[in-house]
């Protein structure tokens, strides 16, 4: 099987999932790495291309050969060459096992490959200056605090494009999985610890962020718009926040972080500069998501605890 | 959930009917909570009183509840599956539809939604696919390597009712309080008490705990069974291929098992006596259960699939007239998959935070499977090459499952990448791909081993044209329910959504709402071809045996077999001993060897077990303590008490054995054989003029 070969098949196979999906999502904002707005969620397509290219050549012959052997042998045929007691053949069982083998050892490293250079905990190598987020779970909304901006917001991940965004994750509630598909792909965040995610925008538009984690009535609802804007824009934006910003204190995080949909959260905390299904905050303390982590690490009962933590 | 208790009913009060609910908040959600519950007491009042009408208590006790036959209680673990199966298929048709219509809101709400996906994934792979194979394993493997029973019979008995006892509490669920919300999975802390303080993780863990006790005993007796009980000179290497993945079955069970009762008992310790196992708080780690459930989880889908895989090779060997091919390679790859299931639990949350490397590790172990796993679709393939096919609805199942199964085969593989399984994992992709795996994997081999099988359990043929109806409305619903399933998972669509905003999806989701419909009225056909089919009886009657000119031991005796199976245990000398036989004409012979048999006497302690452990399961979810102490107490006393009788077995008299044997060999010699020509004429009464020819 050669190269040629393989090649063949990818481009027949990428064509026709470009068919069957691509589609059905191209316009300018996106939901899937179908569509990716950033070099790694590219990658991870081409991977998902190749992988299905390689497996086509074990999954090929099924489709062709099955209806061959059932055409043929089919009992109203009487067909000669009747083998009842055929059952074992050398060359035949080499095959069968060799090629499955061969190709595993291909996927393997390109598994190995990808797997390493895709890790979303390596930082993503670049001449522009990292966006730091540290990223909350709520029921049922996230939120995003920018640390060295001192400002917060729900509903909308704002970052410049072309520059790193470096997230910290965690969760003051039960497991969640946080994804922008368009990027990167999910990772769980958990009470009590962090995970993280490196993502970088390639283009500017706006793509759906999301939780794939069950955890409960408002799941459906717990989406965020993951805005790339030109570094202008984005300063714009850092500068529309702070001013129209609430503080996020002890009080408003409590109303945040209690269960509610991201529109409730919203008519509670929102000002009328705010737009619609976002919130904004300004950050007076800074140590506000480490707050949110350690308070499960005392040998206290986590809920009552955060008020003190947080007013710190 | 109003959280009120009292001594004497612990937390049960009115407000745990949903009938409450109706009166005082009426809508489509809480109707259709109502009927559902309705229909499940209208059916079983309609059982009791057929039951009743038709003095069948009697029999149903003394024939079935308390019989020790593996016949009957393989017979009885499907009949619970189909059941269930009914319940499942239902509840995701609704499911379907509520996702069909949930660009808005759809009818249900979120958390009936949420009851209906834990609901409709704990029953598939507890109550559906686990009873169903332990069936087929308790009905056909002791009859293939030519045992009279499996090893323990009772406690095969016991494994049955606890079995049955657990999804009996999860259908009492439907009627007094509520189900867990937490997916087939149950994560904490989501099912933690502070998050779910209600009583419906509490109805998970119990029926869990109960029927993975009763699950492990059967694993350890079809282990004992192989290793102990074949006949002379079935050496494990002459054991037809379904008896090999029984075994590799029974360690899956034996050893996977027992973390998932752990890791529902420390979730268990955690609601009920505020341990912090795997709470946010308190030095609680929630991975820890993640880890535990999938080293029980990733093994599951192998013991289910495995015997299937076993059904599948008996099969394509019988329709293709033809020796197995490759039994040898089938062997192996089937240990080869038994062992690696063990080594790639991981890759159920590779994207947990852990190291690249150990991610790179795990998703390679998983691609190794395909493997074994490819080298089994091959060793098929070749099996049929070269022989001569008949397209019976078994074969044509099996034709269906080797198409899907390398599609499910090809996204198992592209899950098993890390890299893109942080992409697809949690979304729909992933769901279509275990339904790809798990419906014609195993639930088109259970259905395939149903035809294939039916006579020799009841001694009449199944309807052969609705059957291939069945066939047919099940593989192409499949398609259309499924494998736009795909397209929705790359467009981003969460596992689990009730409904969504994204209006490209509803195409691809109307279209798998009208494939569910198939799949609806293929269990419709399903149950008709059942009713006509036993109408149609006398005309398909096969006394003798041998309906498909089969090769393995289960076809040389009478249909149904006599309890005690073989008159004669048989000596074997090769691998498919009945073939041989056939072909050297020197089946149904007798050397007059009969000797008395010994058979475990009925027993209650099965179904007692069943009651007991039932009302123990709903008094610890109730919290009602004297309940769950005083039946706690029966339990021990049931158990101990009945190993002081000793008198457990009777004897059917040689003379008797002689009698019956000699009277079905007499008929059989003066019958015609019939070939394969007239396989499904009434003249096939189970005697074959054999087509399979010696060596060539
Ligand atoms: C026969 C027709 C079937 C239909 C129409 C069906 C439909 C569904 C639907 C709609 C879901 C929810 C998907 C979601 O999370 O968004 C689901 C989940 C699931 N199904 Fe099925 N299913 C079928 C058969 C089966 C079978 C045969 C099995 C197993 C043997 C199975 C096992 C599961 C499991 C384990 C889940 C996951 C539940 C969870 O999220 O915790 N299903 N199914
Ligand atoms: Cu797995």
């Amino acid at each position: 099987m050669g190269l040629k070969m393989v090649n063949r098949l990818r481009i027949f196979a990428s064509s026709a999932i470009v068919v069957l999906v691509g589609v059905t999502v191209a316009h300018a904002e996106s939901n899937s790495f179908m569509s990716p707005m950033g070099p790694i969620a590219a990658e991870q397509k081409a991977h998902f291309l190749k992988i299905i290219a390689i497996t086509m050549i074990a999954i090929i012959p099924v489709f062709v050969l099955l209806p061959f052997i059932l055409l043929k042998y089919r009992r109203s045929k009487k067909s000669v060459d009747y083998r009842p007691n055929w059952g074992f053949s050398l060359p035949l069982e080499i095959t069968m096992w060799s090629i499955p083998i061969a190709i595993i050892l291909v996927l393997s490293f390109a598994v190995w490959k990808a797997t390493h250079a895709l890790d979303p905990y390596a930082a993503i190598k670049s001449d522009n200056p990292t966006i730091n987020v540290q990223v909350v779970g709520l029921d049922w909304k996230w939120l995003f605090l920018y640390p060295d901006l001192g400002i917060g917001s729900v509903g909308e991940l704002a970052f410049p494009v072309d520059h790193p965004v470096s997230m910290t994750l965690t969760t003051d509630t039960v497991m969640q999985s946080f994804m922008i598909s368009a990027l990167a792909g999910q990772i769980y965040a958990m009470a009590g610890m962090t995970t993280k995610l490196n993502v970088i925008a390639s283009e500017p538009g706006q793509m759906q962020g999301e939780n794939t984690q069950y955890n409960g009535a408002g799941f459906t609802g717990q989406k965020f718009v993951a805005n790339a804007m030109e570094p202008a824009d984005f300063e714009n934006w850092v500068q529309a926040v702070k001013s129209n910003g609430i503080a996020l204190d002890a009080d408003s995080y409590a109303v945040l972080s209690k269960q509610s949909t991201r529109a409730e959260a919203h008519a509670e905390l929102a000002t009328a500069d705010m737009p619609k299904d976002m919130i904004y905050f300004t950050l007076s303390d800074t140590k506000l998501f480490d707050g949110i982590v350690h308070k499960y690490h005392g040998g206290m009962d986590g809920q009552t605890e955060i008020s003190q933590e947080v007013s710190q | 959930m109003n959280q009120t208790h009292s001594d004497l009913l612990g937390r049960l009060n009115l407000d745990s009917l949903p009938i409450t609910a109706l009166i005082k908040n009426p809508g489509t959600n809480e109707i259709v909570a109502n009927v559902a519950g309705l229909v499940m007491l209208v059916g079983v009042l309609v059982v009791l009183f057929i039951l009743t009408k038709f003095r069948l208590w009697r029999p149903l006790w003394s024939d079935w509840l308390t019989s020790t036959d593996h016949k009957k209680i393989g017979i009885m673990y499907v009949v619970f599956g189909i059941m269930m199966l009914a319940r499942g298929v239902i509840e995701g048709v609704v499911m379907r539809a509520q996702q069909a219509m949930g660009a808005g809101s759809g009818f249900l709400e979120p958390d009936h939604f949420a009851q209906l996906f834990s609901t409709h994934g704990t029953i598939m792979v507890f109550f559906v696919a686990v009873p169903f194979v332990l069936g087929y394993i308790n009905f056909v493997m002791p009859l293939q390597i030519g045992a009279r029973d499996v090893a323990f019979p009772v406690m095969n008995q016991i494994s049955l009712g606890l079995t049955v006892a657990a999804g009996m509490i999860l259908m009492v669920s439907l009627v007094v309080g509520e189900f867990s919300t937490g997916g087939w999975t149950a994560y904490p802390p989501y099912t933690g008490a502070r998050f779910n303080p209600g009583v419906g993780p509490d109805y998970w863990i119990w029926a869990i705990v109960v029927s993975g006790v009763g699950t492990t005993l059967s694993g350890i007796n079809f282990a004992v069974t192989i290793y102990k009980m074949r006949a002379p000179g079935m050496l494990l290497s002459r054991m037809p291929l379904f008896c090999w993945t029984v075994i590799c079955s029974s360690i899956l069970i034996i050893f996977a098992m027992p973390p998932l009762s752990v890791a529902a008992l420390l979730l268990g310790a955690d609601r009920y006596m505020d341990f912090h196992f795997f709470t946010n708080d308190l030095g609680g780690n929630m991975m820890n259960y993640a880890n535990l459930f999938w080293l029980f989880g990733h093994p599951e889908v192998y013991l289910l699939v495995l015997p299937v895989y076993g059904m599948y090779s008996e099969i394509v060997s019988t329709y293709s007239a033809k020796r197995l091919y490759g039994y040898l390679s089938l062997v192996i790859a089937t240990m080869s998959i038994a062992v690696l299931s063990f080594t790639v639990w991981l890759h159920h949350f590779f994207t947990m935070g852990q190291s690249a490397l150990i991610n790179a590790v795990f998703g390679i172990a998983t691609m190794l499977i395909a493997i074994p796993t490819g080298v089994k679709v091959y060793d098929w393939m070749a099996t049929m090459y070269r022989g001569r096919i008949r397209f019976n609805v078994p074969m044509i199942y099996l034709v269906g499952f080797l198409i899907l199964f390398v599609i499910g085969g090809l996204t198992g593989v592209i899950l098993a990448s890390p890299t893109v399984d942080f992409q697809v994992h949690n979304t729909l992709f992933l769901v279509a791909h275990f339904h790809n795996v798990l419906i014609p994997g195993v639930l088109f081999g259970l259905l395939a081993g149903y035809n294939y099988w039916f006579p020799k359990a009841f001694g009449f043929r199944l309807n052969e044209r609705l059957g291939k109806l069945t066939a047919y409305l099940w593989i192409v619903g499949f398609m259309i329910t499924f494998l736009p399933l795909y397209v929705v998972g790359l467009m981003g669509m969460p596992r689990r959504s009730y409904s969504y905003t994204d209006t490209e999806f509803v195409p691809w989701l109307v279209l798998a709402f009208i494939g569910a419909l198939m799949i609806l009225s293929a269990l419709l056909v399903f149950l008709e071809q059942l009713r006509v089919s036993i109408r149609d009886r006398d005309q398909n009657r096969v006394p003798f045996g041998d309906p498909w000119d089969a090769r393995t031991l289960e076809w040389s005796i009478s249909a149904p077999p006599p309890e005690y199976n073989f008159a004669i245990i048989p000596t074997v000398t090769k691998r498919d001993a009945f073939a041989e036989a056939k072909i050297t004409g020197q089946a149904y012979g007798s050397d007059d060897a009969y000797e008395d048999i010994k058979l475990p006497k009925n027993t209650p302690v099965g179904i007692m077990l069943c009651v007991l452990s039932g009302v123990w399961m709903f008094a610890l979810v109730w919290w009602i303590w004297w309940l769950v102490a005083l039946v706690t107490a029966l339990i021990f006393l049931l158990v101990i008490g009945w190993s002081f009788f000793v008198d457990n077995e009777r004897v059917i008299p040689a003379a008797q054995v002689r009698q019956e044997h000699q009277a079905w060999l007499a008929k059989l010699k003066a019958t015609p054989p019939v070939d394969r020509d007239k396989e499904f004429s009434p003249e096939n009464l189970g005697y074959a003029k054999t087509e399979l020819a010696g060596d060539a």
